[in-house]
């Protein structure tokens, strides 16, 4: 037995050598993934193009203006001189964010009392609009503050007690900075595995199937598991080599850390890659040509993608949605990708985790073979 | 170009089509598909954010704020905590992706000198839900505070010391309740186009190589320009249908608003469509075989689409080098146009720009396409 394996592997890895298009799809494709997703993919919210109208001209108003421009988070692409203008600037998108300070806002901080600041926002990326008024909010109100406490000193009137302030203090566990990048590139890193071996698997024994070289492979003296082994282990071998490639390319293209230990990132692999043969091998049981096996694969991995959580939260999603996210892999691997990329934690977290996709993986694999033993009679 | 011929083919390439209803039914199944799963799982509204809670005090103010926290629907609260190394699991585990951390002495406090100071512990391996929820935090935190200044002061009966010099007045246009849907369903149209058109016609012309069919055609008088237009007619009919579609249910299931015109936008996915469909053809003449064509098309069409669209990711916040990339991908234009018709009702003069763009691409692509078929079998 285990010397037919052998043969059917070696024959396996002879025409992954002979075929340059395969090797070629099996490498540059998920490395152009990688980079692109780790440059493109990013929630984070930098230099929002800012159009800025004082019409107030004092030392007040151009104080706030300052303070929004430094905080990095907003940039000025235009200056309006008229009401008409800024909101011009911001209904043609020439700015995402307009300020207007509207005359008289420094009379009203100088008598301490509260004057207005108007926003506009383009709401059409609800994202980045969102993210934006929150720092406007921490911006106008940090400022508003240090005015006041100024304005105290200068005067030398006492400030009055303020009655109750609550202050937060916030800290970010495991990516202080909220570096988008770190929380996309080990996602990527599983997303690239799934669709390239789900692809290889189903495309290689469709191919056989199609040419007609699959029955030459019956009449030797193979039985269906060798078969089914020979066929799924040089694909698995091959999984954990591109994963290998993918993370080194990831880290060392965007400088994520890697907080845990690599062990239970192979263990959590071998795991998933045995869901990933399964639903392979089980496509391919299902598609007689490779059109077929090409469009059940997209309507397979675009909804595993969607739900898995890759970039956004599960717990966003409406319930119904929510139940079928436990019977996808990949949501399990993100989960302990990213544990063991940024939190770096072991299995005595992980391990629900690794049980969901070694049961997920054990079905996949014994429906695949079951089917494909009734498909080769 | 003799329009008998072209008739000729046309009805073959009609008959190739219905008689494969599996493959029809895919180019409309698509659209709905992508639709449904997208416009209901991209959400970047951050809703019931699993809190935990630590309430070192456990006094009735303390209870008050986590009651907040319990009642906004931004989160949910999943549990209460003793120490901090149970945050720390619940944190790990993914129990929670927030935690509340109320000090001891934290009523005291407050009715002493009215501060206080509460910790926000947040999970941060989600960087953007991380950073929204600590926007909620804040908001629900400063709602607390600004309701015990309002119940002090009415039983000081005393004078208020505004807090908040600076009052930000904000308002948002085109999206007014910054729905994420609003944002994400329009863009959807785009990428079923672009997986319909350039997927589909990638595999037609390869699977003729493929099947040996390809000598038959080239066999017959039709010239390459013709083959190319009946070839890719079925295919673009196909993709506006899939557009009609797209639009049907983004208007009247997602409720996604609609404010521009239909003219603009069924002009402008035509343009579109023919860069994509060219795109398919141009590959799959170049690839000859079918897995490869639709994979290098999925590369150049799909993926882009996805990612460098501003589809879901802005553009202006990629680097420098990236945002040059985005200036040479077709569906870029697209976006911009689709997002602005729907939402800002723009008309053709406001998008001249990029329509502009998107012309010039659907020319020299068509151009590209003619050139690359030529009637040869080496």
């Amino acid at each position: 037995m285990f010397n037919r394996i052998v043969q059917l592997l070696i024959k396996e890895f002879l025409e992954l050598k002979r075929d340059r298009s395969a090797r070629f799809r099996l490498l540059v494709p998920p490395m152009i993934r990688m980079v692109l997703f780790g440059y493109a993919a990013t929630f984070e919210v930098f230099n929002v193009s800012t159009a800025v109208l004082d019409q107030d001209h004092t030392q007040e108003s151009r104080a706030l203006v300052a303070a929004f421009v430094n905080s990095s988070r907003f940039k000025v692409t235009t200056v309006a001189k008229t009401h008409h203008e800024a909101q011009d600037a911001v209904g043609m998108s020439d700015a995402q964010v307009g300020i207007i300070v509207p005359p008289g806002f420094a009379e009203l901080l100088r008598k301490g009392q509260t004057a207005p600041a108007q926003i506009l926002v383009d709401g059409t990326n609800s994202n980045t609009a969102l993210i934006a008024l929150g720092y406007v909010g921490q911006i106008a109100g940090a400022f508003g503050q240090g005015y006041a406490l100024d304005l105290a000193q200068r005067t030398g009137r006492v400030l009055a007690k303020p009655l109750v302030n609550v202050t937060v203090v916030e800290r970010y566990w495991y990516n202080p900075n909220l570096n988008s990048r770190w929380f996309f590139v080990p996602g990527v890193i599983a997303t690239l595995t799934l669709i390239t071996i789900v692809n290889l698997t189903a495309f290689a024994i469709v191919r056989e199937r199609e040419v007609g070289t699959l029955e030459q492979l019956l009449v030797t003296p193979i039985r269906p598991v060798e078969f089914i082994i020979g066929k799924t282990l040089p694909f698995f071998l091959i999984g954990l080599l591109e994963v290998a490639i993918v993370a080194g390319v990831g880290m060392s293209c965007f400088d994520v850390p890697f907080a845990g230990n690599p062990l239970v990132l192979f263990a959590g692999t071998c795991l998933f890659l045995l869901s990933v043969l399964g639903l392979g091998l089980l496509i391919s049981t299902l598609c007689s040509t490779q059109q077929q096996a090409f469009a059940s694969n997209f309507f397979v991995l675009n909804p595993m993608f969607i739900l898995a959580g890759f970039a956004f939260p599960i717990s966003s999603m409406p319930d119904a949605l929510q139940w079928f996210t436990y019977i996808d892999p990949l949501r399990y691997f993100l989960v302990i990708i990213r544990g063991c990329y940024l939190k770096g934690v072991g299995m005595d977290v992980l391990w629900p985790q690794m049980l969901a996709l070694a049961a997920l993986g054990t079905g996949l694999l014994t429906i695949a073979a079951l089917r494909f033993r009734k498909s080769l009679d | 170009m003799k329009l008998r011929r072209i008739k000729a083919i046309a009805v073959k390439e009609s008959l190739q089509i219905v008689r494969d209803p599996r493959s029809l039914m895919i180019a409309l199944l698509i659209p709905v598909m992508q639709m449904f799963m997208l416009g209901y799982s991209i959400s970047l509204d951050v809703k019931h954010i699993p809190v935990c809670a630590y309430d070192r005090e456990a006094s009735q103010r303390s209870q008050d704020l986590l009651a907040r926290f319990a009642a906004s629907h931004y989160f949910s609260l999943k549990q209460l905590s003793h120490s901090y190394a149970e945050i720390k699991r619940d944190i790990d585990d993914g129990t929670c992706k927030l935690a509340i951390v109320i000090p001891a002495g934290f009523s005291q406090g407050l009715s002493d000198a009215g501060t206080g100071s509460v910790q926000a512990l947040i999970d941060g391996t989600d960087s953007n839900t991380a950073n929204i929820a600590a926007n909620y935090a804040r908001a629900v935190i400063a709602g607390f505070a600004s309701d015990l200044q309002v119940e002090t002061i009415q039983r000081e009966s005393g004078t208020v010391q505004t807090l908040t010099p600076v009052d930000v007045q904000a308002r948002v246009w085109f999206n007014e309740d910054l729905e994420s849907r609003n944002f994400i369903v329009p863009g959807i149209v785009a990428l079923v186009m672009a997986i319909v058109g350039a997927q589909l016609t990638s595999l037609t012309i390869a699977r003729e190589w493929e099947r040996g069919t390809m000598e038959l055609l080239v066999s017959t008088p039709v010239k390459p320009l013709e083959l190319m237009l009946v070839k890719l007619l079925p295919y673009f009919v196909i993709g506006l249908i899939d557009a009609a579609i797209c639009l049907a249910l983004a208007v009247l299931w997602f409720e996604v608003p609609f404010r521009g015109a239909l003219a603009t936008l069924f002009f402008t996915a035509s343009l579109f469509l023919i860069v994509v469909l060219c795109i398919g053809y141009y590959v799959s003449v170049a690839i000859r075989s079918q897995v490869g064509a639709s994979q290098i098309a999925l590369m150049l069409t799909m993926l882009p689409t996805t990612l460098l669209s501003g589809f879901t990711f802005p553009i202006d916040q990629m680097p420098v080098v990236i945002r040059g990339v985005t200036y040479l991908v077709s569906a870029r234009y697209y976006v911009t146009i689709l997002k602005a018709v729907f939402l800002k009702g723009a008309d053709v003069a406001e998008l001249a720009v990029p329509i502009a763009c998107l012309f010039l691409y659907a020319v020299v692509l068509v151009l590209l396409a003619a050139r690359a078929f030529r009637k040869t079998l080496d």
